[in-house]
């Protein structure tokens, strides 16, 4: 089954506030093996000109995808999870998420096709704080594998 | 050997980079373990990523691990370059083949290797990463294509 076209350009409500505690960046900074003092000293992060330590720049994907299941697990768009993989991802970054952020997200559908017998589905997440300052925006394509009508050979 | 080491860690700055110079490239290793604590880490707990029975249900050889984790671990090359993370203004992957991690000791190695690929406007360069996994005995296969990172120099 083809996924449902009608999503494409659909932006969803704003999502609820995630505040960034650094020992959260901490966790983050050890998963992907990174030991820059940056993510952990709030002197080392002073020293380089940051209010509080900085998270690492594949961090916001921790807010971001699950601000992206909205539309993921959303019945109505018929996308089998249990084929999905990740297809590719982007970062812009106005300014690195720090400590103390309390963030928000608006997803929006950007791209809704189908290619070699896959369905692809490409979803942008503006983060921002809650005073409407804009921190990154994730862009991210996912694959569900073998799922479409199209033929396209 | 400190102030070497303080030497590569010295931000580059924009003027004195050159097109096509090579980034000191990096060798980690992804082990189970790392993928149990990236899954805490990041909330992503998709069985793919730590259950063999459930990968291989799927067709995959065996569990592999989060491309956002060798998303991650890729851009090192670069932060360490740059000295700080802020710097890096864009980053994007595709995410072209799996990294299969096996049940043992030594877990999937990854190579990475960039280079200063272009000097762009605003004192900005674009750096452009090759993360491979594989043996030096075996080969390598390129995991991640058209991985590029836009970095902000002084």
């Amino acid at each position: 089954m083809s996924l449902d076209p009608s999503f494409i350009g659909r932006t969803y409500p704003a999502a609820e506030v995630y505040e960034v505690g650094r020992e959260k960046i901490r966790e983050f900074a050890d998963a992907i093996g990174d030991s820059n003092p940056i993510y952990r000293d709030p002197d080392a992060a002073r020293r380089a000109g940051h209010p509080d330590v900085i998270a690492p720049p594949t961090f916001p994907i921790v807010i971001t995808a699950r601000i992206g299941e909205q539309v993921i697990f959303d019945p109505v768009l018929g996308l089998d999870y249990t084929k999905v993989v990740h297809g590719s991802q982007r970062f812009e970054v106005t300014r690195p998420v720090r400590a103390g952020d309390r963030l928000t997200g608006v997803l929006t559908v950007d791209n809704i096709q189908a290619a070699a017998g896959n369905d692809l589905i490409s979803t942008r997440v503006d983060v921002s704080t809650e005073d409407g300052e804009s921190v990154v925006t994730a862009f991210a394509t996912l694959v569900a594998r073998g799922t479409s009508d199209e033929t396209d050979e | 050997m400190n102030g070497e080491a303080a030497l590569a860690r010295a931000a580059p700055d924009y003027d004195s980079v050159v097109e096509g110079t090579e980034l000191p490239e990096t060798r980690t290793r992804i082990r189970r373990v790392d993928l149990i604590r990236y899954s805490g880490a990041s909330g992503d707990f998709n069985v793919i990523h730590w259950n063999e029975r459930a990968a291989r249900a799927v067709g995959l050889p065996d569990v592999i691990a989060h491309g956002m984790l060798t998303m991650a671990r890729a851009l090192h090359i670069v932060t360490e370059w740059v000295g700080d993370p802020a710097a890096v203004t864009e980053y994007a992957v595709r995410f072209s083949r799996p990294v299969v991690v096996p049940d043992d000791d030594d877990g999937a190695e990854l190579l990475v290797t960039a280079r200063v690929a272009r000097k762009l406007p605003d004192h900005q360069v674009r750096i452009d990463i090759i993360a491979r996994t594989g043996s030096d005995s075996a080969g390598w296969d390129k995991v991640l294509s058209m991985a590029r990172a836009v970095v902000s120099l002084s």
